[in-house]
């Protein structure tokens, strides 16, 4: 076993050696090297985890326009709802109003035609009655040779017609 | 070959000094540039080589700077399961540690003879496991009397032990604790020992069931190359879980000293 047989001659060098060169591998790949190389894969993680975050927020706030948007356009909706509600209620206020104007127009033109038609028939009435009296005085006169003065036989047309 | 016999399945692990044998001396210790030294060395540089590729830094890893940030971040969760938040610290310790191991177990493992070049698995020597081994059990003690000063020793008395008991159970303790740095370079020293001297016998049975001429011979060769085949699988799976042993079991025993119980 050359382990055992040269450890006398071979112990000092292999002791020294393997300082030296796991010396070398500490100091200047473990120490040196490893730090970077970690160094990489650190920052490598925390741009993914940046990134993902980033992404995250990017579509938190689309999501938030979007509901803004939405919020928005419902507003909207029901301010044309109620521009259109508005609308309906002035044109029927205003068609009422025009209506009653009509309507009392037209009430005038009754009530004017219905005193005129009074007044007609008034007319006639007193016309009648003078057209009777003087028939009538002129049948006194003619049937009884009598004069009625036209006052009497006036009052008694009326009575005659009035009842 | 033609010898039987001749096959010596230690022989891989014999290290020999390729300069420096005589004059490179510290202090009277000799220090010769081995063979084992030399892989050490091929080890160090290919896994520079490895990590440097994976340094490139970009935002969308290719494959290879995926492969190091894969095995950085397997360590950064081994620490951050066994120790929690002050693991973070061991990551270069802990990373170099499995790297280095994992690399050398590997290409020791590598049929580079076929080319002419004789693999040197330095993690079969307890001269090498053992530095750090007691590297790891150093660190340990150092950062656990630094954060917990005496304090620490209550590491050896489990929670609820009954007064009578505490005694003899802080002895037992304490001895598996000592323990520790020999049975962390042992384990690996032996387990990558043990595999390439199984994987050197079989092929000593392969050759010498060739050379014995027609009969039994060639029905051992065959079964043995089958076996071989399958033990190289099993090998190349035992070199990445013993580097993972290693590191799993330091980051265990620096769970202890960073959060005593």
């Amino acid at each position: 076993m050359p382990q055992i047989a040269q450890i006398a001659e071979t112990w000092s060098s292999q002791i020294f050696w393997m300082l030296i060169f796991f010396g070398f591998i500490f100091f200047v790949i473990g120490r040196g090297m490893v730090p970077k190389v970690m160094a990489t894969v650190e920052t490598r993680d925390r741009q993914i985890a940046s990134d993902l975050a980033a992404a995250e927020a990017a579509r938190a706030a689309a999501d938030a326009e979007e509901e803004a948007w939405r919020a928005q356009a419902n507003r909207q909706r029901a301010e044309a709802q109620a521009v259109i509600a508005k609308a309906k209620l002035a044109a029927a206020k205003a068609s009422e109003t025009r209506l009653a104007k009509a309507n009392a127009k037209l009430d005038a033109k009754l009530t004017e035609a219905e005193g005129k038609i009074a007044e007609a028939r008034n007319g006639a009435l007193k016309e009648i009655e003078k057209v009777a009296a003087e028939a009538a005085s002129d049948i006194v006169t003619r049937v009884a040779g009598l004069t009625v003065d036209a006052k009497a036989a006036t009052a008694a047309v009326k009575e005659a017609l009035h009842g | 070959m033609a010898e039987a016999a001749k096959v010596d399945p230690m022989h891989q692990f014999t290290i020999e000094p390729m300069f420096g044998t005589d004059h490179w001396q510290i202090a009277g210790y000799n220090i010769a540039f081995t063979n084992s030294s030399l892989w050490m060395g091929i080890a160090a540089v290919a896994l520079l080589v490895f990590v440097w590729g994976g340094m490139k830094r970009e935002l969308v890893p290719g494959r290879w700077q995926m492969a190091v940030e894969g095995f950085t971040g397997f360590i950064d969760n081994l620490l951050a399961a066994n120790i929690g938040p002050a693991g973070k610290k061991y990551v270069p310790y802990i990373f170099s540690l499995f790297m280095f191991i994992l690399f050398a177990n590997v290409l020791g493992l590598m049929p580079l003879g076929l080319v002419g070049v004789h693999p040197f698995t330095f993690t079969s020597h307890f001269t090498a496991t053992g530095v750090l081994a007691v590297m790891s059990f150093a660190i340990v003690l150092i950062v656990g009397f630094w954060k917990h000063k005496l304090h620490f020793f209550s590491l050896f008395i489990p929670h609820g032990t009954p007064l009578v008991m505490i005694p003899l159970i802080f002895a037992i303790e304490l001895v598996s604790f000592l323990v520790r740095p020999f049975s962390l370079g042992l384990r690996l020293f032996v387990a990558m020992m043990a595999g390439h001297v199984l994987l050197e016998v079989l092929s000593g049975f392969v050759i010498n069931g060739v050379n014995a001429g027609l009969g039994i011979g060639p029905v051992v060769s065959i079964l043995s190359f089958a076996l071989m085949i399958a033990i190289c699988a099993l090998e190349i799976l035992v070199a990445g879980i013993q580097a993972y042993v290693f590191a799993l079991l330091t980051s265990l025993y620096l769970n202890d000293a960073e959060n005593l119980h």
